[in-house]
């Protein structure tokens, strides 16, 4: 097992470093010098351009800017915002705790159904319910999710004028963000209201976020359901007479819901890319939203640590799911 | 199996007992999945549109009818037969704008996918064959650009190289290229093993001729279904693209910028924004329906019922 952690861990570096190798050479690449861009419209003098490429570093050799990057970032230093000055790692922070809250609801909303669904398609294999079920998710699948976003907003806002179209929470309330979640904030807070508030803005965003995740795993779940399902050992389950919901449900499902768990594990990477998307259309303060915003002020620093950031999160979540895979599963270790 | 032996077994007695052709074997297959061919036929439909859109489309594209702005379909009050999908805000034809549209879409997939097909392939046979320490450089490089959201890093790359339809198309193509790297290594690493391989190395084929013309035919399977897969996300990627601004740029009728112009509008014409997202998904559930009858026909392996 430890050798097994240690090879994985031998990957993981390496693709840190290249990781951040990329995100530091994009800001190099880019078309204009970063410090004119800051100036913006008003402009500069020749000194202060000189101080400001001294205070940034980039009059220094190019390893040496990317030895500085490279520590800087292993010190959580990623440079700050060129529009509000502040660290790029303080405001990734501050903003983190919203995706996650939407990410976390999607994963839930894709777990409780597409589970449930992949299993009985899966038990009901070619019947009515399964070709209904697939072909739900496939169309899931195939969903353009910022169309999918505006549809749900033409009806449950225009039309039936359910839910707000954007934000967080509405304008009347407002407390301290002790945890940064609003759902729980808003409960500490005691205002009337406020929860009730929380939930209606969330509710939209975390179905559009969880679509593609739901039929991933729906399919996954049917496809490893099916499998399970021809294997020995339940044959043996049915013919010692346990009922089909203890076959189905126990035997079969606890053996099908190792690639399933790999599956939602795995998903992290489509939920931030989704977070882009959604959070662009809500507009969720949260960091798809910066990221977007970011690239079109051109506020470099902030591009660089978020994309970083957001590749750093995806792997360590991978790296995870592999350990505890090869911690379920010893036939892997020995890969 | 059983199926699949009784189907070969009246096929041998209709062509008078010689082997099916691959073509006919796979066609068998292919058939049998009532949603695949449904979804070739959209997709046959929709590549005669892209291709005749100027002869089609009532319309052109970007031709204003300033006096019918944000006219209704035609089912609904308001709306007439001269613009059966309506107008956008600027007056032009909903429906040519569309038909429009499934040219740029088809051109996106078909680009991307040659593109991030023939590099990965490359790449991907390279690594197989070449020694170790050049093979883990390579899939390293790769592990690099996967840890990377795919839309993502697709539009960090547009942002650099400056918003178009051509740009990101590079873009969607070099994050869409990792897949088929690791899908032609892992297929050339259990081939190069083979004793076909063997043999055609005792009989003096040289490294190019046995990368290219021994084992490469023989991985193709798993890559055609590849890239039926990335072309559904190709159109997708582009779509989301042009709806962030950052993909086609207006006034193209590009469907995902489309839809971004549409944005404003979602409250009061519901039009705008629904038919463009229409086409999308029609187009991409076309895609990926002929994709599932693909991997069940070309790798059994993979088959999933």
């Amino acid at each position: 097992m430890l050798k097994f952690f240690l090879s994985r861990l031998g990957t993981f570096i390496p693709t840190f470093f290249g990781v951040t190798l990329i995100s530091f050479a994009f800001i190099r690449v880019l078309p204009g010098d970063p410090i004119i861009v800051m100036a913006g419209e008003r402009g500069m003098s020749q000194e202060r351009y000189e101080a400001l490429r001294a205070q940034y570093g980039f009059d220094q050799p190019i390893w040496k800017q990317f030895w500085d990057y490279f520590t800087g970032i292993l010190q959580g230093d990623l440079g700050n915002s060129f529009v509000t000055n502040r660290p790029v790692w303080d405001e990734f922070f501050s903003l983190f705790p919203a995706t996650l809250e939407l990410s976390i609801c999607a994963i839930i909303i894709a777990t409780c159904l597409g589970l449930p669904a992949g299993v009985i398609a899966a038990v009901y294999r070619g019947k009515f319910l399964d070709r209904f079920f697939m072909s739900t998710a496939l169309i899931g699948y195939s969903m353009p999710i910022f169309w999918w976003a505006l549809l749900l907003i033409i009806v449950f806002s225009g039309n039936l004028g359910w839910t707000p179209v954007s934000g967080r929470i509405g304008l009347l309330y407002f407390f301290e963000d002790t945890t940064g979640f609003m759902l729980i904030d808003s409960l500490l807070s005691g205002q009337s209201g406020a929860f009730r508030s929380a939930v209606s803005h969330l509710i939209l965003p975390s179905i559009v976020l969880a679509t593609i995740p739901l039929a991933v795993i729906a399919r996954q779940t049917r496809s490893a359901m099916l499998e399970v399902l021809s294997e020995d050992y339940i044959r043996t389950a049915r013919a010692k007479g346990l009922s089909p919901e203890r076959v189905n449900g126990v035997h079969a499902l606890r053996n099908a819901m190792i690639p399933v768990i790999t599956v939602i594990g795995l998903s992290v990477g489509t939920l931030l890319a989704g977070a882009i998307l959604t959070e662009t259309i809500f507009s969720w303060p949260g960091i798809g939203k910066w990221m977007v915003d970011s690239i079109f002020r051109r506020d470099y620093p902030v591009v660089q640590g978020g994309l970083l950031m957001i590749a750093v999160i995806v792997m360590i979540v991978n790296l995870l799911v592999d350990l505890t895979y090869g911690l379920i599963n010893p036939k892997i270790r020995s890969r | 199996m059983a199926d699949t032996s009784a189907q070969t077994g009246r096929n041998v007695l209709r062509d008078g007992g010689t082997r099916p052709t691959r073509f006919r074997t796979f066609w068998n297959s292919f058939s049998e999945n009532r949603g695949a061919v449904i979804g070739l036929w959209v997709f046959l439909a929709f590549l005669f549109v892209a291709v005749f859109a100027p002869l089609i489309a009532p319309y052109d594209p970007s031709a204003q009818f300033r006096d019918y702005a944000l006219q209704p379909p035609v089912w609904q009050d308001g709306g007439a037969w001269a613009f059966p999908l309506g107008t956008d805000a600027l007056g032009r034809d909903m429906l040519s704008r569309l038909i429009h549209g499934a040219r740029f879409s088809f051109f996106v997939g078909i680009v991307v996918v040659v593109v991030a097909a023939s590099g990965g392939i490359i790449i991907g046979l390279i690594a197989g064959f070449a020694p170790k320490w050049l093979d883990t450089l390579i899939m390293r490089l790769m592990d690099i650009i996967l840890a990377f959201p795919s839309l993502l890093l697709a539009l960090v790359l547009v942002a650099v190289l400056g918003p178009s339809l051509l740009n990101a198309m590079i873009a969607i193509a070099l994050v869409l290229q990792p897949h088929y790297v690791r899908l032609t290594r892992a297929s050339v690493l259990s081939e190069r093993g083979k004793d076909y391989v063997t043999a055609s190395r005792v009989a003096g084929a040289g490294q190019l001729r046995q990368m290219f013309i021994t084992v490469l035919p023989n991985c193709l399977a798993p890559i055609i279904v590849q890239a039926a897969l990335s072309f559904s996300t190709a159109i997708l990627d582009a779509a989301a693209l042009g709806f962030l601004g950052m993909g086609a740029q207006p006034p193209t009728p590009e469907w995902g910028t489309m839809l971004a112009d549409a944005r404003e509008f979602v409250l009061r014409a519901w039009w705008v924004v629904t038919f463009p997202g229409i086409a999308i998904l029609v187009t991409v559930l076309a895609i990926n329906l002929m994709g599932d009858g693909l991997r069940d026909a070309l790798d059994p392996k993979l088959k999933r019922s």
